[in-house]
């Protein structure tokens, strides 16, 4: 049997071409050749071009990792840029405003992000209200519960006293978070970008709760009548999400030095493309956490490409959505 | 009778497999009612589809009115006067009556204009002639289900047809309502047009027939006039297999009741008002088949899902699994208690397609490969080769996906998935459709050994010969109720279809009735 499995599975390279991550692997090698071609003059060849890279994608690489989650089930999170916005404002809050501990703040963060996942999820699931109508409602909700405790103002170090203006320190967990380690090569928050992404393999590849999202959203009928708690297991994907949208908050503001009420707006869209380049099926039931870190990378590096050839911001949105467009018509085409 | 309206003559047509009709011929006159009978899988919707033109690949010939036609569509068919009313209707609910009689074929004026006025207005004679008190603005999902059946009929007359399809009409309708609609097919037929009419109720058959024809397996029995068929005739066209061809499985001595139905009633999963199921005693003991019998409409598939609590917790009645009192609740809390179902529906309910077959069949007994919730994938697949080797499946590897084995091989890999929940219960809702000989005598044999192994089994099955051969008792269902409790000694097919149909239960049938309530 072993080696019918080997010989099915290595002898056509067809076969092996015909696997999802093969193709996003393709799609990631062709935007890997242009950067090569288009250099900028040996930029690319540089390795803080890339370290860079992967700094900027790395926020956006934590949403994916909870949208896959919950597009694995057959559902869609937009909620994940404005849980980022809400957590950014209060990590800021109780660390740069209020010098709390790390110990205490960075749990209740994590807490407020899970508990607006989950009161997505159990919208969805208990109520089954359409994932995406619940979870538009919770992006605008949450969005205003940012500018509430905010005041509409950004959270920095600077603060308005009786006696004119002070400057508050900037608490050495953001420093730490935002720093670069391993001889200045690589950012922080690329490595916690990594432990999300293994965390959520685990759960998916590893977890029974993980094989339930696949059977959810591979046929939601047959997997409750097989005994799967539909109900729990969509709620935790949507808590997953809001979590890791937590996480990515907190980067955030170690990253911008700043609580910005308006942080995160149409991240959502991002963390959905990278999920859907990578080759996730919206429509549920097939993909995974590998294919969404080649998503990242491939998104990240065609807009790092775009941005060290000087192309504007005009023109990299546009191509952006060409490459979507080709992307995911390269999936289908082939499958 | 009337000018022969259509004539289908050696009509051959088969799915990449087994012929579905086989040199059927069929014949409507104007101003008849013509009854199509046979029992489930007989091929009448097939033939009927054909004549729609949903079919196009057939052998044979069809002519409309002496003129040879070969559909390529349904709206080429509804071009040639043909309409079929189907049992789920194909109106849009949210939509007026007008604009849905219309639907597809508005009528427009210059630059597309929609005729407005004059479409109520023909939708308003149109009512009006079948009797409808009902307005053309209002949506049509604002009706009860007998007007928007009537709607339906006021669609068909609107393209002029003649010839009229009826596939069960009657099996949603009240009392009332099935009254007006033989009022209406009264009216067509004095209007000269011929109806094709598809039900398993003797009662209705006769009321309403001129001329009946018979199909079994697939192959035209016989056409005669309704007063010339005798009901015990009309059974023996149905069913008439030689009985000695039919295998028969060795009778097994019962152990303990463990499933006990008293009186359980499954309310409809539709939220009609008529109950699915109603009243309905029963006993299966350790190692007994138990067939379910019934025709469409019977509520034995409901009675199986109910009972799984596929539809929550709204049973009424009592049960007892095991001795000990068993309220459906979930499907989860129906397999921890040791139910495990098998669902006729294979891709939508059964398999979840796109994962592998070791996944599949781990499904629903995964906490048993999770301990602490982490998955043992090479316990998994070791479980999981040894299913298929017992089932018999044939697949390249186990990380195969499901979606690419053969009807038969993904029947077994379903069943395989039922097996691994060590149920003490087997619900089995057509076990063997759409699956080749081979897997068919696979699947009897997997079940002599589950009912070996005392496993008790309820069994759905529209074939009879397979449904005789396995149980060792048949409880007989119509339109929700009990008519007739069967040993192996008294399961012939003429009584079972006769009390499927609701022609009553025979002297032996009602007499085992009594004698199972003692």
């Amino acid at each position: 049997m072993t080696e019918t499995t080997l010989r099915n599975r290595l002898d056509t390279p067809r076969r092996i071409l015909a696997l999802p991550i093969s193709r996003a692997l393709l799609a990631l090698l062709v935007i890997l050749l242009l950067g090569a071609v288009f250099n900028a003059e040996g930029a690319f060849f540089r390795w803080d071009t890339h370290r860079d890279m992967l700094r900027h994608i790395s926020r956006y690489g934590i949403l994916a990792c909870g949208m896959t989650l919950v597009i694995i089930t057959g559902g869609i999170d937009l909620a994940v840029g404005s849980v980022l916005g809400l957590v950014a404002v209060l990590s800021a809050l109780f660390l740069i405003h209020w010098q709390w501990s790390p110990l205490a703040a960075v749990p209740l963060c994590l807490l407020a992000g899970l508990g607006c996942g989950a009161a997505s999820g159990v919208l969805v699931a208990r109520f089954r209200v359409q994932a995406f109508i619940a979870t538009l409602a919770m992006m605008v909700f949450a969005r205003g519960v940012a500018k509430y405790i905010s005041g509409g103002r950004k959270i920095s170090q600077g603060v308005q006293t009786a006696d004119g203006f002070e400057y508050l320190d900037f608490p050495a967990f953001f420093d730490l978070l935002n720093a670069r380690i391993l001889g200045n090569n690589i950012a922080v928050v690329t490595l916690v970008f990594l432990g999300c992404a293994v965390i959520s393999w685990l759960l998916l590849s590893r977890l029974r709760p993980g094989r339930y999202m696949y059977a959810i959203g591979g046929n939601e009928e047959a997997a409750r009548l097989s005994g799967v708690p539909v109900a729990a297991i969509k709620t935790l994907a949507y808590a997953m999400s809001g979590l890791f949208s937590a996480v990515a908050g907190i980067c955030q503001t170690a990253q911008e030095t700043q609580g910005d009420p308006e942080a995160g707006a149409s991240y959502e869209l991002t963390a959905i493309a990278i999920v859907v380049i990578g080759g996730t099926n919206l429509m549920g039931g097939r993909g995974g956490v590998s294919l969404t870190l080649v998503g990242a990378l491939t998104i990240g590096y065609l807009e790092k490409i775009l941005s060290i050839n000087a192309v504007g911001e005009a023109g990299r949105l546009m191509l952006t959505g060409f490459i979507i467009v080709a992307a995911v018509l390269f999936q289908r085409t082939r499958r | 009778m009337g000018n022969v309206l259509l004539e289908m003559k050696g009509i051959t047509k088969d799915f990449s497999g087994p012929l579905v009709l086989d040199d059927v011929s069929f014949e409507l006159r104007a101003g008849e009612t013509h009854v199509l009978a046979g029992e489930n899988g007989a091929g009448k919707s097939t033939l009927m589809r054909i004549l729609c033109g949903v079919h196009t690949e057939y052998a044979g010939a069809i002519y409309v009115k002496g003129r040879p036609v070969r559909f390529r569509s349904t709206q080429d068919a509804a071009r040639h006067g043909i309409s079929i009313i189907h049992q789920e209707f194909s109106l849009v609910p949210d939509m007026s009556v007008a604009d849905n009689i219309f639907l597809g074929r508005e009528q427009t004026g210059p630059l597309g204009w929609l005729r407005f006025v004059r479409e109520r207005r023909d939708c308003a004679s149109l009512l009006q002639r079948l009797g409808v008190q009902a307005s053309p603005n209002t949506a049509v999902g604002a009706y009860p289900i007998g007007v928007q059946q009537t709607m339906e009929i006021a669609k068909a007359l609107s393209y002029d047809a003649s010839i009229i399809v009826m596939d069960e009409p009657t099996s949603a309708l009240t009392e009332p309502e099935v009254e007006r609609l033989f009022t209406v097919i009264d009216d067509l037929k004095r209007r000269g047009c011929g109806v094709v009419y598809i039900s398993h109720k003797m009662e209705e058959i006769y009321r309403i027939a001129d001329r009946i024809t018979v199909l079994r397996d697939g192959h035209y029995i016989g056409t005669a006039a309704a007063a010339a068929l005798p009901r015990p005739e009309l059974i023996r066209w149905m069913v008439g297999r030689p009985v000695g061809e039919m295998y028969r499985r060795a009778p097994v001595s019962p152990g303990e009741p463990v499933l006990e139905l008293k009186e359980l009633t499954v309310p409809d999963p539709g939220g009609r008002p008529r109950p699915a199921a109603q009243d309905i005693s029963l006993t299966a003991r350790a190692g007994e088949i138990v067939g379910l019998a019934g025709l469409q409409g019977s509520g034995a598939g409901e009675l199986m899902y109910g009972l799984y609590g596929a539809y929550g917790n709204v049973i009424a009645g009592a049960a007892q699994l095991c001795g000990a009192p068993y309220i459906p609740r979930s499907p989860r809390h129906a397999l921890r208690r040791g139910l495990a179902l098998l669902s006729s529906d294979r891709k939508g309910e059964g398999l979840v397609q796109g994962m592998s077959v070791t996944h599949n069949i781990t499904l629903g007994a995964l906490a048993s490969y999770s301990p602490g919730g982490w998955l043992r994938e090479g316990r998994e697949r070791i479980a999981a080769r040894e299913r298929m080797r017992m089932f018999g499946i044939r697949a390249d590897y186990v990380e195969q996906s499901v979606d690419t084995l053969s009807g038969g091989n993904q029947q077994k890999t379903a069943l395989a998935k039922c097996l691994e929940t060590q149920p003490r219960v087997l619900l089995l809702n057509e076990p063997t459709r759409g699956v080749d000989v081979g897997a068919k005598q696979d699947i009897y044999r997997l079940m002599a050994q589950w009912s070996a192994a005392g496993i008790a089994v309820l069994l759905i099955t529209s074939e009879m010969p397979e449904l005789i051969a396995l149980s060792d008792r048949i409880v007989v269902m119509h339109q929700g109720r009990v008519t007739a409790r069967l040993d192996r000694a008294d399961a012939v097919p003429e009584i079972i279809l006769s009390a499927a149909m609701g022609g009553g239960a025979t002297q032996r049938g009602s007499s085992q009735e009594l004698e199972r309530h003692d």
